[in-house]
């Protein structure tokens, strides 16, 4: 499990993570929504150790990350898989030299066998025989589920997932959302997925948590959320401009 | 008010000293780093070789271009610097010398400096902002090891093999001029170089650019790696990283020229 504590982090100048609190379950998957700029990205570089907090604590599996040395964290981060937001894919590298970078620098598998493997990601993320493709060459949506492929590659005990549906079609959209659940139910993987669609959010989460001014400011079931009152939620799920949160 | 002008003054000295000594800092770590993976950086061999191919045989006919003006050059200056009163007998051992102590490292590196530092600082800053690096970190693939590392140790590398080849290139180029337009025969060119060749001038030459390839390879992972910003930041840090590494090679020219002619090659 993933626990954070009192995680406070400054960026240029402003408090993006202010006193943070979030337990993340073995094999579940959370969401976490959220207006734009309140710091999602911030959080889950928090948890993979790219960013290190200015205070508070963060244990993954019972090991307190912060103050670990790079060479302890790349232990932890094997263990971890990422979508990026904007999907950070190699753009000197094929699709498949993309998927496959990890299992080859880590000798994961012989070498043989990368090439199967990348195949099957690659399947998994509907781009079967994408292999040979140039990054340069990827609209934005196979950006992304290169980067989703690349993420699952290791087989990963978490997967951080950064908005891995904005920008898709709905039906490739339900394709992701379709992979994230059952890389949960077949592999047991622990999800955290950044969104900002509801839809999908509902239909991934085990909870869903709500970030706003650097703190989870609720967390419940999908069943929780639709019948909550908190003003901050029902703004955010119902999409208005009029309510506490002051859209920038 | 003048008080709030030498405060203002003293508050921006303070604030760029402190960035410049921070700067420092960080360039130490880089170095740490490099020096820690290096041995991990090496084995992955392929990508040193890969970049040792972009370093020397990207830049090739840049370096040829530059080391045949520089020997014509150095033939007219010479022989007009000669004029009467050194013998023109003298023309090949001088372009020889000046060519293999000086001219040749120096201009190589500041030649490929700029193409191969921009290029470096170019490509992982624009890795950098598209926030390829953090990817790599989160494979849990070291960045330096992976990155900083293959170049640098190409750099050092690829520069005096380089620098040999613009070396001739620039006799050759000396010798061209010579014989078309200030009348010294083949023999007398070829004679002349053989004269005064001295096997430390070359090693002197080799060893500043060595250390030339690590100020160009380190720069330009340097400020690749501090780029902040989008496209803008790109930029700034490919400008910084050249010009940052054509002062060094000056500087440390300088340096090794007195260490290494005064001291270690002294006759
Ligand atoms: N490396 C950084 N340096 C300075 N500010 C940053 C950095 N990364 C993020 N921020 C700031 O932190 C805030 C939260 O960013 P982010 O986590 O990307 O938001 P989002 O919730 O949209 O993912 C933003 O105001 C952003 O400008
Ligand atoms: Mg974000």
């Amino acid at each position: 499990m993933i626990r954070l504590r009192g995680v406070k982090k400054r960026l240029g100048g402003k408090r993006v993570l202010d006193g943070l609190d979030l337990d993340i379950e073995r094999g579940e998957t959370i969401v976490v929504l959220g207006p734009s700029g309140t710091g999602k990205s911030v959080l889950l570089k928090h948890i993979i150790g790219l960013m290190i907090p200015d205070e508070g604590s963060i244990e993954v599996d019972g090991v307190e990350i912060v103050g670990l040395g790079e060479k302890a964290l790349d232990e932890v981060r094997k263990n971890f898989g990422m979508l990026f937001q904007g999907a950070a894919l190699f753009d000197s590298m094929s699709v498949g030299e993309n998927v496959g970078l990890a299992l080859r620098e880590h000798r994961r598998l012989p070498v043989a066998q990368i090439p199967v493997r990348v195949a099957e990601c690659l399947a998994a993320v509907g781009l079967k025989g994408a292999e040979d493709l140039r990054t340069a060459s990827l609209s934005g949506g196979m950006r992304k589920r290169v980067g989703l492929a690349r993420a699952i590659a290791m087989n990963p005990d978490f997967i951080l997932y950064d908005e891995p549906t904005t920008g898709l079609d709905p039906i490739t959209a339900d394709v992701i959302d379709q992979l994230v659940r059952s890389l949960q139910e077949k592999m047991g993987v622990t999800s955290v997925v950044v969104t900002h669609d509801l839809h999908s959010a509902y239909k991934v989460g085990d909870r869903l948590a709500m970030l706003y001014g650097g703190r989870v400011v609720f967390i419940g079931t999908p069943d929780e959320v639709r019948a909550t009152r908190d003003p901050l939620v029902r703004q955010f799920i119902e999409g208005s401009s009029v309510g506490p949160i002051q859209p920038v | 008010m003048p008080e709030d002008l030498a405060v203002r003054g003293y508050r921006y000295v303070r604030h760029r000293a402190g960035d410049w000594v921070a700067e420092v800092g960080r360039l130490t770590m880089l170095l740490g780093d490099v020096g820690r993976f290096l041995a991990p950086g090496l084995r992955s061999f392929g990508l040193v070789v890969d970049q040792m191919k972009a370093i020397g045989v990207g830049s090739l006919w840049l370096v040829v271009v530059v080391s045949l003006f520089t020997g014509g050059v150095a033939a007219v200056q010479a022989a007009y610097q000669f004029s009467s009163v050194v013998p023109l007998k003298y023309i090949g051992s001088v372009i020889l010398r000046s060519v293999i102590i000086e001219l040749g490292p120096v201009l190589t590196a500041l030649v490929v400096g700029g193409r191969v530092g921009a290029s470096i600082a170019a490509e992982l800053g624009t890795m950098k902002v598209t926030e390829q690096i953090d990817a790599l970190r989160a494979m849990a693939i070291n960045p330096v090891r992976y990155l900083v590392v293959p170049r640098v140790i190409a750099a050092i590398v690829m520069l005096p093999v380089v620098t040999v080849f613009a070396d001739a290139i620039a006799i050759f180029g000396g010798y061209v001029v010579s014989i078309t337009t200030i009348g010294v025969s083949t023999h007398t060119y070829v004679v002349g170089l053989k004269q005064f060749f001295y096997l430390k001038d070359l090693y002197s030459g080799l060893v500043k650019a060595v250390f030339f390839g690590g100020i160009i390879g380190t720069m330009g992972c340097f400020y690749g790696f501090v780029t902040e910003g989008g496209a803008e930041g790109v930029g700034l840090a490919t400008t910084r990283a050249v010009v940052s590494s054509c002062v060094l090679v000056l500087i440390s020219d300088y340096v090794l020229a007195n260490v290494l002619l005064r001291f270690i090659f002294a006759s």
